[in-house]
């Protein structure tokens, strides 16, 4: 999809691909065919410029048809690089601009908290997304209102869009920070789908974050941990390459 | 205005499981009602509006219809990314309703102003916007407001408008109503100078001029039928906003007339393009900046229509 639209964000996509696949495939209480059930879980990609990876997700889980994934950035196509809710189902929020999810998610939750529905929000953020003031708003509330449905997933890669996250805003301590805040945290290797799985299992009294710690590029040598695959489109060789790596035919 | 708002809200919820409110803490004592009666249905969300407009949004995609009430200022433009991301572009029915319309905070300074909220709210696709101009607008507008999909940016004073229609008078969303008929000119005018622009134009029939009042209390979608049909008559129009004079009602009108063809002729009244840099309550401002009064010479202009 990349390949073919010459859009990017490759690098961010792999590193959240894991955390999207564990969600959708072993922990989220979801029906393909019944994407509007009001009792199912919900999850908001915050760091909507990973668009790809949920769009692939939710192809291959049965959403809509994998023939779809052609159209991504493509002229007159459906599947925008930044997410847009409506043109294809399962895909719960626009978004696109950093910040704004966890509050997004909050609002989920409480909506469904008034209204007695089931159904937990899990939400993704970027680490680089926790430098913006409106994610600790969000934070900050949740706690308050100790909404124990909101799951916040951060995707720790470590890198963000100009060079390396602790190096721009200290985010050593993130773990202590959210503590601070009255949330749960988990911290996992967020590669491992098994402890993914673990951690979407535990149900604390209120929020809960898991800090998934993760590899910008994850499974193709030539992008791992490399800042440029934020940005850059692999041509027909590196993809070949990559393809090879990741041990699949697909995209 | 903001009592009209709020009664009007407080008994829809009784019946209307979907109402729900929303502050980032502002509308002491006047919120109380509704929060100790449906106390599951209204948050104080803290000094935080970004987070305000997003947990509406959260809101609205699970069926609830979210009011986010502040001072206008701080619930539009604090938040204006998420209010185009979460309200305009998902196309959610969250309300926005800010107090404070032009300066009614007036001697508080333009931190609390509300110049430029019209203009960035009516260039949001989807979004409609109102600007009441008593409290039986507000109350029609609130009132059809339950059920009108997508969202709302609803512009109110504060307390104590004096009603300028009468009750029972029929308000619809982009529908506007006219006051006085007038055959020499016509004043538009939009929110809280509704009672104005009925001072003015009082005074101007006590000259002997035949001036007719309409109340725009819709901006987006603007009421185009109405003001091309004082055009087609050839009747030079005027229009009135407590706004900057970019962007608002003024520029609505001129857009809808400039596309028309029609050779009347037209002046914005409002606020120039400045921050006042002098203290004064609502009406001292109103004055020193000249948009309460149409002078002389301008009048004199505006009836040679047509005429060199």
């Amino acid at each position: 999809m990349v390949n073919r639209s010459g859009t990017s964000h490759v690098g961010s996509c792999l590193s959240a691909a894991d955390i999207i696949y564990t969600l959708y495939f072993r922990s989220m209480n979801v029906d393909p065919h019944r994407p509007d059930d009001p009792d199912r879980d919900i999850f908001i990609l915050s760091k909507a410029h990973s668009s790809v990876a949920l769009y692939s997700t939710l192809a291959e889980r049965g959403f809509f048809p994998t023939s779809l994934l052609e159209t991504y950035s493509q002229n007159g196509g459906s599947l925008t690089g930044h997410l847009e809710k409506g043109p294809v189902p399962g895909v719960e929020a626009s978004g696109g601009s950093l910040g704004m999810g966890l509050s997004l998610g909050l609002g989920i939750a409480l909506g469904k908290r008034v209204q007695g529905r089931k159904g937990r929000v899990f939400v993704l953020l970027s680490d680089g997304e926790c430098e913006e003031g409106s994610t600790w708003e969000a934070i900050m509330l949740a706690s308050t209102l100790k909404m124990d449905s909101l799951v916040a997933v951060v995707d720790t890669n470590g890198l963000q869009a100009c060079g390396r996250t602790n190096s721009i805003i200290d985010q050593r301590n993130s773990a202590e920070r959210w503590r601070s805040m009255n949330w749960s945290v988990s911290e996992v290797d967020g590669h491992d789908v098994d402890a993914l799985e673990m951690a979407f299992k535990e149900r604390p009294n209120g929020p809960h974050v898991v800090l998934a710690h993760t590899v910008k590029g994850k499974g193709v040598s030539y992008m791992e941990d490399r800042l440029e695959w934020h940005y850059k489109v692999p041509n027909d060789e590196q993809m070949a390459i990559a393809l090879k790596e990741l041990g699949r035919g697909k995209e | 205005m903001r009592k009209a708002f709020v009664s009007a809200l407080t008994e829809r919820a009784a019946t209307d499981e979907k109402v729900f409110v929303i502050t980032p803490d502002m509308g002491y004592s006047v919120l109380d009602d509704f929060a100790q009666r449906y106390p599951r249905r209204y948050l104080n969300c803290g000094v935080a509006e970004q987070n305000s407009i997003g947990v509406a949004g959260g809101l609205a995609l699970t069926g609830m219809v979210p009011y986010v009430y502040s001072i206008i200022p701080f619930v539009t433009m604090r938040c204006f990314e998420q209010v185009r991301v979460h309200a305009a572009w998902m196309n959610l029915p969250i309300r926005i309703v800010g107090i404070g319309a032009g300066f009614t905070y007036g001697t508080q300074g333009a931190s609390h102003f509300a110049l430029e909220d019209m203009a960035i709210m009516r260039a949001l696709p989807n979004m409609t916007v109102c600007a009441p101009g008593d409290p039986i607008e507000a109350r029609g507008i609130i009132e059809e407001s339950f059920e009108r999909p997508g969202p709302m940016y609803i512009r109110l004073g504060k307390s104590g408008e004096p009603n300028v229609h009468a009750p029972g008078t029929e308000v619809r969303i982009g529908k506007a109503i006219t006051v006085i008929d007038g055959k020499d000119m016509v004043l538009i005018t939009t929110s809280n100078t509704l009672m104005l622009g009925f001072e003015m134009v009082t005074a101007l029939r006590g000259k002997g001029v035949d001036a007719g009042l309409v109340s725009m209390h819709t901006i987006k979608p603007l009421d185009v039928e109405k003001v091309l049909s004082i055009a087609r008559k050839g009747i030079p129009i005027v229009t009135l906003e407590e706004h900057s004079i970019i962007g608002g009602l003024g520029s609505a009108v001129a857009e809808v007339l400039a596309e028309s063809g029609s050779s009347i002729r037209f002046k914005r009244l409002g606020v120039p393009d400045e921050y006042p840099s002098i203290v004064g309550d609502q009406r001292f401002l109103r004055s020193k900046l000249g948009m309460d009064t149409i002078d002389d010479a301008t009048l004199r202009w505006l009836m040679n229509n047509g005429q060199k």
